[in-house]
């Protein structure tokens, strides 16, 4: 999902060009390039959670919980995180912690927080026991929000578990939707020496490889239940499309088809899979059941029409890239194949992923020139299917590539080439702040789960 | 009773009354035999054996003679032992005659023939061997080069496939695969694409000039398996290619 917040901003600069304010260049395609200018957030403190038992691995655990919920708050995007130093000297761990005008302490100078989380850990009885609250300090008589408990193992999985779960809960109070600190992204890894399927954790913890198949694979993409993902393997006997069933580990049986066999995505409902295939001759889009039945053409262009990827929201379209007007450019079409249109009309765009809500989508681009024969810079690129406006998110002046949605709409993963190797970042929508999440060997062709 | 079966019956025991008085005969003593007349010399035999019969020149066979009741042998004339062997190498075919020499002038000969052949002339320089068709192939066909984002086949290419047809025509049981190539810029996915477009543009090219077909594999390994790794454009143009390579029986 956009959130409202930037859809509020696209509009604001809208009326500016309508007033003949527009400090932009205006493309021939009456595209816009939208700036982003800094949007005040809620003030968030996260003081470090009390520690309330004796226990030595208290400690430690506790610092694992408290790291990877003030990461989670401080990705989500949707709040200031206060720095730590403007913090009261009084650390609360339950709400009576908080009586007597300590609570009034975290309003006023210098820590001016809006909202206030906090709580407890515990370790006893072989269980590792959270208490987390979040507070509204702008209602100082009827601050609670949230109060919640948790208890696992006392390991720091089970920490970093609960502070993903904690984190979503704020998230959402906070009128954020979903959040994303439980979702897992999957992408290709040259770690072991051959180009593997990987699995982690959002935030980059967690790397563990699926595949291993000794051969070169591509474009992993995660089922709608999360699953199974569907992948490209290249052998010297070929392309094609494998189906590995992430609870057995067992490929599901699925058609060769013959030629090339490349970018398979899942429609929404995980009943189909769209995927580009030459096995004509000619590489275009096809649609198969999951199940390897059903084989149905859709587009009929000579040329490369490939990486097509379904709007999740309806199910009804299908975007992709084609050079059958030269160097590749986005195109979106009816599920059904019809209705072709055509998207960017210059430079080389490619990779596109569509936003959780349909309204748009992203791409890598180089708008002018790019392509094989010409290096420089690719950058990741949101485009407003309703206005055609758009958005530029990176200017790394690297080879950006392969942007994939979170869950939240409001996080983008992608690959930025540096050098000899490619590594993936998280970004937010607005093209503030950047995460790397991979730096062991080449990392690219990241995809977000799709809860 | 007929006449003729009682003439039957008389006759069978007429014969039998016969049969009865020329046993008594066998009873008589036989008369004493004659004095046989003096025995004469015995007649001499010989035998002549040569071992092996055929020989290359050069090489020898072995004569073995036995003679009995004689009391001189000759072989081919000359006088030799009454049994015996000799070691001959003949230079061209030979036939050996022994002949044995009774006490009364009696004689008896054999004969043995030895077989010479030429040795085989010395064998003929080994042949050059025959290139392997991987060899042929290495120094006759040539790959297909591309402009960056480009599948088109462009003059210097079609030169090359023009012969790689000519010498894929004159070699019609060899299958092929057709390998395309793309270089490091540009969208990993994208260049699976292109690379497909590449290997079919060369396999459509050489279906165009006359070769068969369903002698063709086509593969895209995209921006995978680069020839050369500089980022430089002499090496992107390197890795812009069809690669035709030999199919293994396996294959």
């Amino acid at each position: 999902m956009i959130s409202r917040t930037f859809r509020r901003r696209v509009w604001l600069v809208l009326c500016a060009l309508a007033l003949g304010l527009a400090p932009f260049p205006v493309s021939a395609q009456q595209s816009v390039y939208i700036p982003i200018t800094g949007a005040k957030k809620l003030r968030l403190a996260l003081p470090d959670f009390k520690i309330g038992s004796a226990d030595p691995a208290a400690n430690s655990l506790a610092q694992t919980f408290d790291g990877v919920l003030w990461n989670d708050l401080y990705q989500s995007g949707l709040v200031e995180m206060v720095s730590k130093s403007f913090y009261p000297l009084q650390q609360p761990g339950t709400p009576t912690d908080l009586g007597g005008g300590a609570l009034a302490a975290w309003s006023a100078a210098p820590t001016t927080a809006q909202r206030l989380v906090f709580g407890n850990v515990v370790v006893g009885n072989g269980a590792l026991q959270v208490e987390g609250y979040l507070y509204d300090l702008t209602q100082p008589n009827k601050p609670f929000v949230l109060g919640k408990r948790y208890t696992d193992q006392p390991t720091p999985a089970a920490a970093r578990v609960i502070a993903h779960e904690f984190a979503d809960a704020i998230i959402a109070a906070l009128g954020g939707g979903p959040g994303i600190a439980e979702s897992k992204i999957v992408f290709i890894s040259d770690r072991t020496g051959h180009k593997e399927v990987w699995m982690m954790d959002y935030d980059g913890a967690n790397q563990q490889q699926l595949t291993h198949l000794d051969a070169i694979c591509y474009s992993p993409r995660l089922s709608p239940d999360g699953s199974k993902v569907a992948f490209m393997e290249l052998s010297s006997a070929g392309s094609r499309i494998r189906v590995l069933d992430l609870l057995t580990h067992r490929y599901a049986r699925f058609p060769r088809l013959g030629g090339t066999n490349a970018t398979p995505a899942w429609s929404p409902d995980g009943s189909k899979l769209a995927f580009s295939s030459s096995r004509t001759g000619d590489m275009e889009i096809y649609t198969i059941n999951a199940n390897g039945t059903g084989l149905r053409r859709l587009t009929y262009s000579p040329g490369v029409d490939i990486a097509p990827v379904w709007n999740p929201k309806t199910g009804a379209q299908i975007a992709f890239e084609s050079d059958r007007t030269g160097l590749p450019q986005i195109y979106v079409m009816d599920a059904d194949g019809t209705n072709q249109q055509r998207l960017t009309m210059s430079g080389y765009a490619v990779s596109p992923s569509w936003s959780p809500n349909g309204e748009a989508l992203a791409f890598s681009w180089r708008r002018t020139g790019g392509g094989e024969g010409n290096g420089g810079a690719y950058d990741i690129y949101i485009w407003y299917l309703a206005n055609r406006n758009y958005l530029q998110l990176t200017h790394n002046g690297e080879r950006n590539d392969f942007p994939s949605w979170a869950p939240d709409g409001r996080h983008l993963v992608f690959a930025v080439g540096e050098n000899e190797s490619w590594q993936l970042f998280t970004i937010l929508a607005d093209g503030t702040s950047p995460a790397k999440l991979t730096t062991a060997g080449s990392n690219t062709m990241p995809n977000w789960s799709w809860h | 009773m007929s006449h003729s079966r009682l003439r039957y019956l008389c006759t069978v025991m007429g014969a039998f009354a016969v049969m009865i008085a020329l046993a008594g005969c066998r009873h008589k003593p036989a008369p004493a035999p004659p004095t046989p007349p003096p025995a004469p010399a015995p007649a001499p035999t010989i035998t002549l054996n040569a071992d092996p019969t055929s020989i290359q020149a050069g090489q020898s066979s072995t004569l073995t003679w036995s003679s009995q009741n004689a009391t001189k042998v000759e072989l081919n004339g000359a006088s030799v032992d009454l049994n015996g062997s000799q070691s001959v190498s003949p230079t061209e075919s030979t036939d050996y005659e022994a002949v044995a020499y009774g006490a009364n002038g009696q004689t008896a000969s054999a004969s043995a023939h030895v077989t010479v052949t030429q040795p085989p002339p010395p064998p003929a320089p080994a042949p050059a061997p025959q290139p392997s068709i991987q060899d042929l192939w290495n120094q006759n066909i040539k790959d297909a080069y591309f402009d960056f984002d480009k599948s088109n086949i462009r003059p210097d290419a079609q030169e090359a496939l023009q012969a790689d047809a000519e010498f894929l025509k004159q070699h019609p049981d060899v299958d092929f695969i057709i390998e395309g190539h793309c270089d490091e810029r540009g969208s990993a996915e994208y260049n699976m694409g292109l690379g497909d477009r590449r290997a079919n543009a060369v396999k459509d090219y050489l279906v165009q000039l006359g070769v068969d077909g369903s002698r063709i594999r086509t593969i895209s390994y995209g921006k995978e398996k680069p020839f050369c790794t500089e980022h430089t454009e002499a090496c992107w143009q390197k890795n812009r290619v069809g690669h035709l390579v030999l199919a293994t029986p396996a294959q």
